[in-house]
């Protein structure tokens, strides 16, 4: 699973003051991958690695690159950006499916 | 006819603020010619000397032919400017927020509905704090249909953050265009700024004016290098993400501070800009107004008229002055009431309204910070969708305000001048 990365303001204890900030502008590339958008999932995808035929259609429909590819073979899901939005489960090839979706449980 | 201009054209004003900066441009005193103008030719003129780096613009009356002269500055190649013609003043001050981001030194120009369509993109302007120079070509909002001037177009949009400057004839129209660039484009402000000449009165009438050599206004406005730029891949940014509650709040305070620190910086560059012309401005020019015991207060190019009302009044034994106000944004609500201290009453004049509000918008905004001052107000609109205002119509106001001195009335309501009652 990818690890978030540290961000100097995202990720800060507290936030920075108005004084602080440097206008509304994003100064340190590739910020959003710091937010971990995982927790507004409702429902999860979970995979079953042996049902897998590594299609690789998850991997180009997922709308926030929450796939984990390793040498060309889908391994995962990160699950800290994952959105729950479902539509690696829908575009998921296999009759039985590989990818389904599970309510939270919080 | 050239000529150095200390001499002439200076005018009292008691709101001077204090020079703090240490001039970064050149502020000797420019060579100048006394030429005929309209006001939108002057204001061309202004950008032709400038040289922007991009203009974005979509013809209206009656700013067009602004930006018809200055089209005809690029096409004969006096300018190096990238001359936009897109399809909306929504595209217009959509691609003045592109290139402003990119870097580059950028103008529009509008007026009315116009200034009305581009209305969301300018709070979009002011919050990235991209320093856009605009003119706005005051004319009343549509409807019904006129195209003739009054302030509601400006009025309308007096909260999304960008500077606002009056002018009240061409020459300071002028005046104020190559100053905007100074002030909007400084490290403390980064904002932008709205240049405003009243339509038709100012932008289509022909008046004698002192223009700068080009190389004077280049030489005051500098060599635009942006604090930030996106093309800059050096350093690589992000402009206008989604700002949610743990941001927002913050980034609007920051927006506070630009609009007050603007202050020092309108003040400072309006004291540079009076070494290079002779020409004095502050936040508002004070006319008569020291030992006056009746005001107006007003902005735009009917000062010119107040100034011959107050002058008969004069003549008449009457104690009459004017303030003409400049700067409406950030507005300077503790100067004017202290320029306001000795007088007993005062008129306000607005050329636009505020529905549901006693009073127009300037009305109201001198009110609130009127709350510990001695004299009594009272609110006079004029001159909507082009209405014509003249001397004696401004007379009979002073004469008014000389019966809310003497009887101390307080209940005076909204008078509208020039109205069919």
């Amino acid at each position: 699973m990818t690890k978030t990365k540290t961000h100097p303001t995202i990720n800060k204890a507290e936030l920075p003051t108005w004084c602080e900030l440097s206008g509304a502008v994003i100064s340190a590339p590739g910020s959003s991958t710091c937010i971990e958008t995982g927790t507004w999932r409702t429902y999860m995808p979970i995979r079953d690695a042996e049902k897998c035929i590594q299609c690789m259609r998850c991997w180009i429909y997922c709308p926030d690159s929450a796939i984990i590819v390793e040498d060309g073979k889908v391994v995962g899901i990160d699950y800290e950006h994952c959105k729950g939005c479902g539509i690696c489960a829908k575009e998921c090839t296999p009759k039985d499916k590989a990818i389904v979706m599970k309510e939270e449980i919080k | 006819m050239k000529e150095n201009l200390l001499e002439s054209g200076v005018r009292s004003s008691e709101d001077r603020g204090v020079l703090q900066y240490a001039p970064t441009h050149d502020t000797r005193l420019g060579t100048q010619t006394r030429v005929a103008l309209t006001g939108n030719d002057a204001v061309a003129l202004a950008f032709k000397q400038v040289d922007p780096d991009v203009a974005a613009v979509y013809p209206i009356t009656p700013q067009t032919e602004l930006m018809h002269k200055f089209a005809d500055y690029v096409s004969n190649g006096e300018v190096h400017t990238e001359l936009m013609l897109v399809e909306s003043e929504h595209s217009a001050m959509s691609a003045s927020i592109g290139a402003s981001a990119a870097g580059a030194r950028t103008i529009t120009a509008t007026s009315s509905q116009g200034l009305a369509l581009m209305w969301e993109m300018l709070y979009i302007a002011a919050s990235y704090r991209l320093p856009i120079v605009m003119v706005d070509v005051n004319r009343a909002l549509s409807g019904p249909l006129n195209i003739h001037c009054d302030h509601s177009d400006t009025m309308g949009c007096r909260d999304t953050g960008l500077i606002q400057l009056f002018s009240e004839n061409s020459q300071e129209a002028y005046d104020n265009t190559i100053q905007a660039f100074r002030i909007a484009e400084h490290p403390d402000v980064q904002l932008p700024v709205m240049v405003t000449l009243d339509g038709f009165i100012i932008s289509h009438t022909v008046e004698a004016l002192k223009v700068f050599d080009d190389e004077v206004v280049k030489a005051f406005v500098g060599e635009y290098e942006p604090l930030r730029s996106l093309l800059d891949t050096d350093n690589p940014i992000t402009m206008g993400p989604l700002d949610l509650p743990n941001y927002y709040f913050e980034h609007k305070r920051q927006q506070v501070e630009a609009m007050e620190r603007s202050r020092k910086v309108i003040s400072t560059v309006g004291n540079e800009f009076e070494k290079i012309s002779g020409r004095k401005y502050g936040f508002f020019e004070p006319y008569k107004l020291d030992d006056a015991e009746l005001a107006i207060v007003l902005l735009g190019s009917t000062a010119g008229t107040a100034k011959d009302a107050v002058d008969l009044l004069r003549e008449e034994g009457i104690k009459a002055g004017l303030l003409k106000l400049r700067v409406f944004r950030p507005f300077p609500g503790r100067q004017i009431i202290k320029a306001l201290a000795n007088v007993r009453a005062v008129g306000i004049f607005d050329r636009s309204i505020s529905f549901g509000l006693e009073g127009g918008p300037l009305f109201n905004e001198v009110r609130s910070f009127a709350f510990e001052s001695n004299f009594k107000m009272a609110s006079f609109i004029y001159g909507l969708g082009g209405r014509d205002i003249n001397v004696a119509q401004i007379r009979d106001v002073f004469l008014t305000l000389k019966e809310i001195k003497d009887t101390g009335r307080t209940d005076i309501p909204v008078q509208y001048i020039g109205l069919r009652e």
